[in-house]
């Protein structure tokens, strides 16, 4: 049913840390090998051994570079981009046939690969690209929030969490409710002032970005650490008497 | 975005025998309309065909065709959905209109109820068609009162360079012909303007989103894509990193305006002062308004940027 829920009292989303972020994939190619098997396998890959190799993912990496108009200070910041799980999401709406839905338990947001038609208008209603199609299924594929591992029986407790939370080597990812006021991602968000993408776009997502931290040398980034001088051959008029010495011995 | 063939011939197509049928339902009751079979079937025929053509052309670009029944039963939330839906109810009066057409003529009573139900049904479909795009607040471009009111407005201009050319070739009331022929070009001329106002607003609008607000970065500073998250293409890019170079989409601009307002404009105002020849000036007009409005369409989504795209490189949409 695309009629978004009310409100759903549990929000579950994640929070990527983009002060962490090291830009390694581990998340995204975890996801991709999770994604093959169960609820919205497979991921299809197209050429994968060939000279243009495409596919469809979830959780994809882009990398941006952030320059300080004043200091002229750059910054190279990893930013890993996946369905937020919006609140009031615009893929739901749009569906012509329910297949996108938001569930009420959790706020999870979903495809029905079983009634979608491939239209493909909830990816143009989604401001953050979340949705691909899959043209070898001619489905809609999306980031399921790992739904078939979070309330998994056979994992061990702590492992039910989204597969691009259990892979990141740095710690850059943190799942929960943010719902619940106490969860540990909602005191990440307000202890390092997470944010939102595009609030203008009315989506009103639920998953939060960390910025990254202020740098600590604080002050004087312009100035680059001292350089050795190199020496050039003239430059030896200046150098000590054994070095001279030396290097008129050594060039012989 | 990606201009899908099957969805700029579904829209213009459809459009046009939407206005057909919207045209053919308001001349009915003032009895300007020929008498006889022949021309009711021929007019339903031509309608009704250009709308089943775009509508089974729609069906194409899905991914599951053979569930397309589904997408009629999200009307609540979806306007694909209303559109569908709208589409298949205006059906049944369009039926019940060509039979008491046959029956009685067009101007018989219930030839003339039915008639307007089906141009009712006609434009809200129509309507919806552009309350798709013009929902979508990805898509800026498109977020806007023009579209809403573009599509109904050039499925009406189209719908009328059909309708004198089927009226001319069925020897239609010369003064029926004439009133239509200069509802017509005051509709060309002023769907020139609708679209050189588009146009401008689509060139000078302020930016909705930036690199900034969609990366959230934009307290540290100027945000620029330093890599993609992969080195070869992908669906979003495909289907939504479509873009047209400024100067080629200057001259298709050109050629939209030329083909599809000024060209029907001149060849109908040709028709207005000599006399004789119209079927032939009807026919021109109807076909450079199809190419046209092919290019208009095109334009529509070549032009309309996506703020998907702030993620691979725009710095604001």
């Amino acid at each position: 049913m695309t009629m978004l829920p009310n409100a759903t009292t549990t929000k579950l989303g994640l929070v990527i840390d983009l002060d962490i972020c090291v830009g390694c994939h581990a998340c995204a190619v975890n996801c991709k090998e999770w994604n093959s098997g169960g609820h919205s396998a497979p991921l299809t890959d197209f050429d994968p051994y060939g000279a243009e190799p495409e596919g469809v993912w979830f959780n994809r990496i882009h990398t941006f570079e952030v320059v300080d108009d004043v200091s002229g200070a750059s910054q190279t910041v990893h930013f890993p981009k996946s369905c937020l799980h919006c609140e009031d999401a615009p893929c739901v709406t749009v569906c012509p046939t329910g297949a996108s839905y938001k569930r009420e338990e959790d706020g999870i947001v979903l495809v029905n690969a079983d009634t979608c038609i491939g239209c493909k208008l909830c990816s143009w209603a989604c401001p953050y690209g979340a949705r691909e199609f899959d043209e070898d299924q001619g489905v809609m594929k999306k980031c399921t929030l790992c739904v078939d591992r979070i309330y998994n029986p056979n994992l061990p407790q702590d492992a039910r969490v989204p597969a691009c939370v259990s892979s990141c080597p740095a710690g850059a990812r943190h799942f929960g409710d943010f719902g619940d006021p106490d969860s540990g991602v909602s005191r990440l968000v307000e202890a390092r002032g997470g944010f939102a993408l595009m609030p203008e776009q009315g989506c009103k997502p639920v998953n939060r970005y960390l910025p990254p931290r202020p740098r600590q040398n604080g002050g004087n980034e312009t100035v680059a650490p001292r350089m050795l001088d190199t020496q050039a051959a003239a430059a030896t008029d200046k150098a000590g008497i054994l070095a001279r010495w030396v290097d008129r011995a050594l060039s012989r | 975005m990606h201009p899908a063939k099957s969805v700029i011939f579904f829209t213009t197509t459809s459009g046009a025998g939407y206005g057909l049928l919207i045209w053919l339902a308001v001349l009915a009751p003032f009895g300007g309309l020929p008498d006889g079979a022949w021309f009711t079937v021929a007019g339903f025929a031509l309608a009704i065909g250009l709308v089943v053509a775009g509508l089974v052309s729609s069906t194409l670009h899905l991914g599951h065709p053979e569930r397309a029944w589904r997408a009629l039963s999200q009307w609540r939330t979806s306007w694909l959905s209303r559109e569908g839906l709208a589409a298949l109810v205006t059906f049944l009066p369009a039926l019940v209109w060509g039979l008491a057409a046959l029956a009685g003529g067009f101007a018989a009573p219930a030839a003339v109820v039915f008639g307007l139900i089906t141009a009712a049904g006609a434009l809200v479909t129509v309507y919806c068609t552009g309350m798709i795009y013009a929902s979508l607040k990805a898509v800026p471009a498109w977020h806007n009162g023009l579209t809403r009111f573009a599509y109904p407005f050039l499925s009406i201009m189209t719908g009328a360079g059909l309708a004198i050319f089927l009226l001319s070739m069925f020897s239609a009331a010369p003064s029926t012909l004439d009133t239509l022929v200069e509802a017509a070009i005051v509709l060309f001329l002023a769907g020139a303007f609708l679209k050189l106002a588009y146009w401008r607003r689509i060139d000078t609008a302020e930016p909705v989103s930036t690199a900034e607000t969609a990366t959230g970065l934009g307290a540290i500073g100027k945000v620029r894509l330093l890599e993609k998250p992969h080195s070869g293409t992908n669906y979003l890019l495909r289907e939504m990193g479509f873009e047209i170079a400024r100067k080629h989409a200057a001259k298709l601009r050109r050629l939209c305006l030329a083909f599809g307002f000024a060209a029907p404009a001149v060849l109908l105002l040709l028709a207005l002062v000599t006399s004789g020849a119209l079927p032939v000036l009807a026919f021109a007009a109807a076909l450079c308004a199809a190419i046209g409005i092919a290019l208009e369409r095109w334009l529509f989504f070549a032009e309309a940027k996506h703020v998907m795209t702030l993620y691979y490189g725009q710095s604001a949409v």
